[in-house]
């Protein structure tokens, strides 16, 4: 009785230990849980639910308010019929050609002129980010205003420089110009930020290979080549693939100052989207254009990754 | 060449002309703002330009608060920014910690998944995200865009790559002397983290305050406006008006200055450690 009594005893401790162990590790990946669940519900609801739910609009008819149809290819079939899409389409290619490696080359002369010692750099710094910072909407406008082709001072700048009347660029109401005026402001919106990066990247560079090629007796140009630039490497491709993705993404600006116009000249697939689901409410057709802009940065950013690897 | 006594090479004053120039241009917008928005119409376009108005009127700042409800307007914005830099904040910093120091199951899965959506265009869902919003009820609510803004990846990512930068030890400590996770959050990993707190409080309010496509989408009703939609709809009203518009132009910016002044030493720290990392 007395040996059962205390294997009695000592089981259900021994099980308590073995449970309380259990718990304990329950206990802690509860705790845990309970650090993730208030950002994780909101980003599970709000974020990746819509997201899941936008790849299966892409197959479906729907306006919104009348039940949905199953639509199989045929909002993908439409693409190819879509005119404006196309315009879209390749507008935004055009962007991102164009904007990218200026932007990329405007931000890094930015950063090696203010990598220097300079009195006042914090000073340069902050004003060189100051674009980036500032409301959209108000540098638009101030845009619009300096770039107005009758009365704003850039033409008249110009005219007083001796450009003749009638070739000064018509900016945003021409649509040869409309796209150029687009990515002249992506370019001065963005480059302070991704000058900051371009900054933080020159702080890794190794001090001794420039001492090395010194001694070789190599010109600023030369260690700016074969030095800086190599080791920028890293730096480079991470800039390369957000500046890729803001391009793809370009809306706000195009929004702002062209309306997509003249014509169809700075129509881009954001700005399609937005159109074809809260202009004409055709919400099916609307998300697989988003689906092509989201397979064209999937696309664009592995390409980049491979790309990056193949360099190391 | 001697300047100010001392001796000074070419090469440094071309610098300097160089970054001068270039500091004109980025900031030259914002001088032409501030200069037309105490211009009368006529005097705005006027050729050479006058960069400090004769008579400057300050009658623009006066009137664009009657014009048009800016001051609703600055006061929703004001809610919303708040709200969803405070939930940022909390939720994000919150978060991390889980995501940086503490072990459980799927911790790597759930973390790539928030990874995966910062690479995707917020254009993809923003117009099934717009149908749930309906269904909610909050389509014409403040609600709409501070859950849209509130709960990012980004925020996580932020938060999670700086606190992988605290060691772990002072964790285990911690735990040694008794303390509980949710102390260990408070009163060790916050305090510490103040860098990444204000590059998350620049980086969201900057957003949320200047955000112009959420509440274009989700915002029809005049007195829920934001300031960046008021605006917009102040050109279109006031299409010639444009000292009004300059003065209306250069209210909506101050904040974002002010903020951008105040922490600006921590955002470009910030920015390049997130770039670095990323």
């Amino acid at each position: 009785m007395a040996v059962s009594s205390l294997e009695l005893e000592g089981k259900p401790r021994k099980k308590r230990r073995v449970l309380s162990k259990r718990q304990q590790k329950l206990r802690a990946n509860l705790v845990a849980y309970s650090f993730i669940a208030p950002n994780f519900l909101g980003f599970a609801v709000f974020t990746l639910g819509p997201i899941i739910f936008a790849f299966a609009l892409a197959f479906m008819h729907w306006d919104g308010s009348n039940p949905i149809e199953f639509a199989g290819l045929d909002n993908f079939f439409e693409l190819f019929r879509d005119r404006p899409f196309q315009a879209a389409f390749w507008n935004t290619i055009v962007y991102t050609l164009f904007s990218v490696p200026l932007t990329m080359a405007c931000s890094l002369g930015l950063a090696m002129l203010l990598n220097k010692k300079l009195f006042g750099r914090n000073f340069f710094r902050a004003a060189m980010f100051f674009p980036y910072v500032a409301s959209l909407v108000a540098a638009a406008v101030v845009w619009n205003m300096l770039f107005n082709p009758e009365m704003g001072p850039v033409n008249m700048i110009l005219y007083t420089m001796g450009v003749d009347p009638k070739n000064l660029p018509g900016w945003a109401a021409d649509k040869d110009w409309a796209m150029v005026t687009i990515i002249l402001f992506g370019i001065w919106k963005q480059a302070g930020y991704f000058m900051v990066i371009y900054l933080a990247g020159l702080q890794g560079v190794n001090r001794e290979l420039y001492e090395a090629a010194d001694l070789d007796g190599a010109n600023a140009w030369q260690k700016f080549w074969n030095v800086t630039l190599p080791q920028l490497a890293p730096t480079t491709f991470f800039v390369s693939v957000m500046l890729t993705i803001n391009s793809f993404k370009v809306f706000d600006q195009v929004y702002m100052i062209t309306q997509g116009g003249p014509g169809t000249s700075t129509l881009v697939l954001v700005y399609h989207i937005y159109n074809e689901a809260f202009i004409s409410w055709d919400l099916g057709y609307s998300s697989m254009v988003a689906l092509v802009l989201f397979v064209l940065v999937l696309a664009v950013t592995l390409v980049q990754f491979r790309y990056s690897r193949s360099l190391d | 060449m001697r300047i100010l006594g001392r001796k000074v090479k070419p090469g440094t004053i071309a610098t300097y002309v160089l970054v001068i120039a270039l500091t004109v241009i980025m900031l030259l917008p914002f001088v032409w703002m501030l200069s037309a928005s105490l211009k009368l119409n006529r005097e705005v376009f006027e050729f050479p330009i006058h960069w400090i108005p004769q008579h400057p009127r300050w009658q623009n700042y006066a009137d664009i608060w009657t014009k048009i409800p800016l001051g609703l307007f600055v006061f929703n914005t004001a809610k919303i920014t708040i709200m969803v830099t405070l939930l940022q904040l909390f939720t994000s910093s919150f978060a991390a910690y889980a995501f940086a120091k503490l072990k459980f199951p799927y911790r790597d899965v759930l973390f790539l998944g928030y990874i995966a959506t910062i690479a995707m265009p917020w254009q993809v869902y923003m117009v099934p995200q717009f149908i749930l919003m309906r269904e909610f009820g909050l389509y014409n609510t403040h609600w709409a865009l501070i859950a849209l803004q509130a709960f990012t990846a980004f925020g996580v990512f932020l938060m999670k790559q700086f606190y992988m930068s605290i060691p772990d030890e002072l964790c285990e400590a911690a735990r040694v002397d008794g303390m509980n996770e949710y102390q260990i959050w408070w009163k060790i990993m916050l305090p510490l983290s103040k860098p990444a707190l204000s590059t998350l409080t620049i980086f969201t309010f900057v957003f949320a305050w200047n955000d112009f496509l959420g509440p274009m989408i989700y915002l029809t009703k005049t007195d829920l406006k934001t300031i960046q939609i008021g605006l917009r709809m102040f050109i279109s009203q006031y299409s010639a008006e444009y000292g009004l518009i300059m003065a209306a132009s250069v209210v909506a910016i101050i904040p974002v200055l002010l903020v951008f002044l105040a922490l600006q030493r921590f955002f470009v720290e910030g920015v390049a450690n997130a770039g670095l990392k990323g």
